[in-house]
């Protein structure tokens, strides 16, 4: 096939030609940064928290009335108590969060007393004896925490827990590779002993600028005896949304001078992922719906102007039938045609998707885009051309040769 | 003429009902797409309370120093309950209120009703004029009651309507937690969107109105813990108990002033930067406290309370929209060369360019308004969809309604008018004389 015809032929429908290779070029600029943004996104909201999630639901509890520390305590306990019978429930402990909570507490963890030479930042999570097992975490070194060890305090007394249980990423923070159990860390003045190493547990927040740490988390064996709390419940595999249903009525039937909202007070773990990841998830939606829509407009435009050439050029591809080109002449002419723009489209589209993700980096702290992107989406990009000049192409290559003899 | 012409456009239209749904679609998807991440933008970005933005200002106090800056954290965008109320008792704004957020429950005293959960602020009596909030009953309370610790309370008239059915409750006593609150006013519907008071150490920027607002001193006398952010970044020596959370270095507490002009605000500045100086000769810090004295509008944005999802979903649209209208360029220029015979014909025929245009442009106005018809369908579908992508708070603020609409219409036939452009200016030049040689 000689290009030469080709480009000489472009050059009599220069606007038309000009306007596909730009729509292509900002095509490939928006898709190929929006698929980065989709899989950026999936693979935040993928992570995993470490915890047992499909047998997991929270509850969050408070106490009506201000009752007194001591109060709080002996309700927390028989709480705990009731929800352990409960059948289908096979544990459960008190905390103030648990990951993708949205809320919680950090620490600055020191290897030394003074505060301010912290060494790694790590979320801090209140656990008795029973929080491994109702989370199912994986224990990797060391032990779990005893019951004679989990400490009671109020809301303003100071962290200052004796020992503590601290993630693997935590400990590869804090000891870069040397074994972590035994040793003393510093969330307070007072030392800690590492006496436990978990496999994973998330930090309860997913905002992108703590991503770098989201793994660095820290059990310490209190109970905070304060009004508002939340329960994690594990329940008995595939008895999650059963048990969720009617735990807040057992709870009130138990006592109830309470308040559990009725909605969103009680949430299966699915629901707290759902929460916690909205935002990305609906980025990536909207991402996604935009992407394609875009590719569909794109293509619909060309074929609509490669009609359009097809239907003014009738009498020339006639003349050319008539002169002995088959029909695999003509198809290909409009093929290499559209190739040779979406080509000059995709090459304009690679540098606007480049600069494009250098804006959004200034403008969203995203990350620089890999060249396998542009790569993806220059190939999406001729294919999906090739596709939509396909139709008027072979309706073009069906043109017979008496057209040439036609006038008008 | 101009009707002419717009029939005209309609029945060439109806001509290619393929490239002209193409073209309708094209307009109305890019339009509809930049038009709901907009409605969400607007309701994120608006001004809560306009009017009065230029004259409320939030100081702000480097208690952390600038070891804090190289472990990468910013001013404290709080204050410490030391700093805040030495700021009260200065009195140097107009009006000044620390504010922080609170949580109680309330126990009915009918027992078959189960106890419910309220949210609401501890503040100053200059909250309710600073702000403009408008009352049903009674008002605010006074300064004097601030300084008696007074057991008073503000309530929302979602409130008064599940407490009293909407009737005046001025004067009567509601328990909160194990208190008695005497009731000295009940709001109107007032609940500024973005929350912009307590942002800082409030987590949920959009969201319902607050239940009620009792006095700070009062709350601070009972031991009430914010229901909001607190950070204590560098206290490690705090002394226990409640007396050491007050005394601490951690900080917890929103404060506002309104200054009314430039001149005020400058004093307040300069203010600031005493007692910044002060804190320090007493021996408090070592560094002397960098001060800043940050505006509403620009306070909006220290706190990021634009989503920058919100943002970036309008940034995309507005480049899907760019792309509906080269595609549409290219059509409608498809579409009018291809009547290069016809233009020949009626120029030949004494028709001058500027009819050419004008015959044109009203073909342009009615793809326009068709994509301006599909754009509102659309629109409203993006609307109702809000859900999918947002959060809930966010979702729930931004709705289709007349200024909207009216944007989109005015968007699709701005739109459309310039895809036109070209194409048209093309157009008018067709050489009358080629047209009729090659029949």
């Amino acid at each position: 096939m000689q290009i030469r015809p080709i480009l000489a032929a472009l050059r009599h429908h220069k606007a038309g030609s000009l306007l596909i290779a730009l729509q292509v070029a900002l095509t490939l600029a928006i898709v190929c940064n929006a698929l980065f943004i989709i899989h950026g996104r999936l693979t935040h909201l993928s992570q995993p928290s470490g915890v047992d999630e499909d047998r997991l639901l929270v509850v969050e509890n408070q106490w009506a009335g201000k009752p007194d520390a001591g109060h709080i305590g002996s309700m927390m306990s028989a709480d705990l108590n009731f929800l352990r019978q409960m059948p289908g429930v096979s544990n459960a402990y008190a905390t103030d969060a648990y990951p993708l909570r949205g809320g919680g507490m950090s620490y600055g963890i020191g290897l030394v007393p003074d505060k301010l030479k912290y060494a790694a930042e790590s979320a801090l999570y209140f656990a008795d004896e029973n929080g491994i097992d109702t989370l199912g975490l994986k224990l990797v070194a060391g032990r779990n925490f005893r019951a004679d060890e989990i400490g009671q305090i109020d809301a303003h007394s100071p962290i200052e827990p004796a020992e503590a249980i601290i993630t693997v990423d935590l400990a590869k923070a804090l000891f870069h590779g040397q074994a972590a159990v035994g040793k003393v860390i510093y969330l307070s003045a007072k030392p800690t002993v590492i006496i436990g190493v978990v496999e994973r547990m998330q930090i309860p927040w997913t905002y992108s600028d703590m991503a770098k740490w989201s793994g660095n988390s820290t059990l310490i064996p209190l109970r905070q005896l304060v009004d508002t709390f939340d329960y994690v419940v594990r329940t008995e595999p595939g008895q999650v949304d059963e048990i969720a249903s009617r735990v807040r009525a057992a709870l009130y039937a138990q006592n109830r001078m309470r308040v559990i909202d009725a909605d969103g007070g009680v949430l299966t773990y699915a629901q707290v992922r759902a929460k916690a990841y909205k935002n990305d998830r609906g980025i990536a939606i909207l991402m996604s719906a935009i992407s394609l829509v875009l590719l569909a407009i794109t293509g619909a435009g060309i074929v609509g102007l490669t009609s359009f050439w097809v239907g003014q050029r009738r009498k020339q591809i006639g003349v050319r039938r008539a002169l002995g080109a088959t029909r695999n002449d003509i198809l290909s002419y409009f093929l290499t045609e559209n190739l040779l723009i979406a080509v000059a489209g995709v090459t304009i589209g690679g540098v606007l998707a480049v600069a494009l993700n250098f804006w959004l980096m200034k403008q969203f702290e995203i990350d620089r885009l890999a060249p396998g992107y542009v790569l993806a989406g220059v190939v999406a990009l001729l294919v999906l051309g090739q596709a939509a000049v396909l139709a008027p192409a072979l309706r073009a290559s069906h043109v017979p040769p008496v057209e040439a003899t036609r006038s008008v | 003429m101009l009707a002419y012409y717009l029939r005209l456009g309609l029945r060439s239209l109806r001509r290619n009902p393929i490239l002209t749904t193409l073209m309708v679609l094209a307009i109305g998807v890019g339009v509809a797409a930049s038009m709901t991440t907009y409605a969400v933008f607007r309701a994120v970005s608006a001004n809560p309370i306009p009017g009065k933005s230029g004259q409320l200002f939030v100081p702000r106090i480097d208690i952390w120093g600038p070891q804090a800056r190289t472990q990468g954290r910013r001013v404290p965008d709080m204050l410490s309950y030391t700093d805040a109320m030495a700021l009260m008792r200065a009195h140097r704004a107009v009006n000044q209120a620390a504010i922080y957020p609170v949580g109680f429950t309330v126990v009915p005293q009918d027992s078959s009703v189960n106890p419910f959960a309220v949210k609401g602020d501890a503040t100053y009596a200059e909250f309710f004029p600073m702000f403009d909030a408008p009352f049903a009953y009674g008002s605010g309370w006074d300064a004097s009651e601030d300084e008696a610790h007074a057991a008073v309370v503000v309530i929302s008239s979602r409130l008064n309507q599940q407490l009293f059915g909407g009737a005046d409750s001025v004067g009567r006593t509601i328990h909160l937690d194990d208190h008695d609150y005497r009731i000295v006013g009940v709001l109107a519907n007032w609940n500024p969107q973005p929350r912009f008071y307590d942002v800082n150490v409030y987590s949920r920027t959009f969201s319902g109105a607050p239940d009620f607002f009792v006095p700070f001193t009062h709350a601070v006398d009972l031991q009430t813990d914010t229901n909001g952010n607190s950070s204590c970044y560098g206290s490690a020596g705090r002394a226990p108990g409640w007396q050491g959370w007050l005394q601490s270095d951690c900080v917890w507490v929103s404060l506002w002033v309104q200054l009314p002009d430039t001149a005020a605000a400058r004093a307040y500045r300069s203010f600031l930067k005493g007692y910044a100086a002060e804190q320090k000769a007493a021996g408090r810090f070592d560094w002397l406290p960098e001060v800043q004295l940050v505006g509403l509008r620009q306070w909006m944005d220290v706190e990021e309370v634009v989503p920058p999802e919100t943002r970036m979903s309008l940034f995309l649209s507005i480049g899907f929209l760019l792309v509906c209208l080269i595609n549409t360029i290219g059509l409608l220029l498809a579409k009018f060369m291809r009547r290069s015979a016809e233009i020949g014909v009626r120029r030949a025929l004494g028709a001058s360019r500027t009819e050419i245009v004008r015959q044109f442009l009203a073909e342009s106005i009615m793809v326009g308004l068709a994509g301006g018809v599909a754009g509102l369908l659309f629109t409203g579908i993006g609307v109702l969809a809000i859900g999918l992508v947002f959060e809930p708070d966010i979702a729930r603020l931004a709705h289709m309604n007349l200024s909207l609409m009216l944007l989109t219409i005015l968007l699709s036939l701005a739109a459309s008018m310039t895809a036109a452009f070209y194409p048209t200016w093309r157009a008018a030049n067709v050489q009358p004389a080629w047209q009729l040689k090659s029949n």
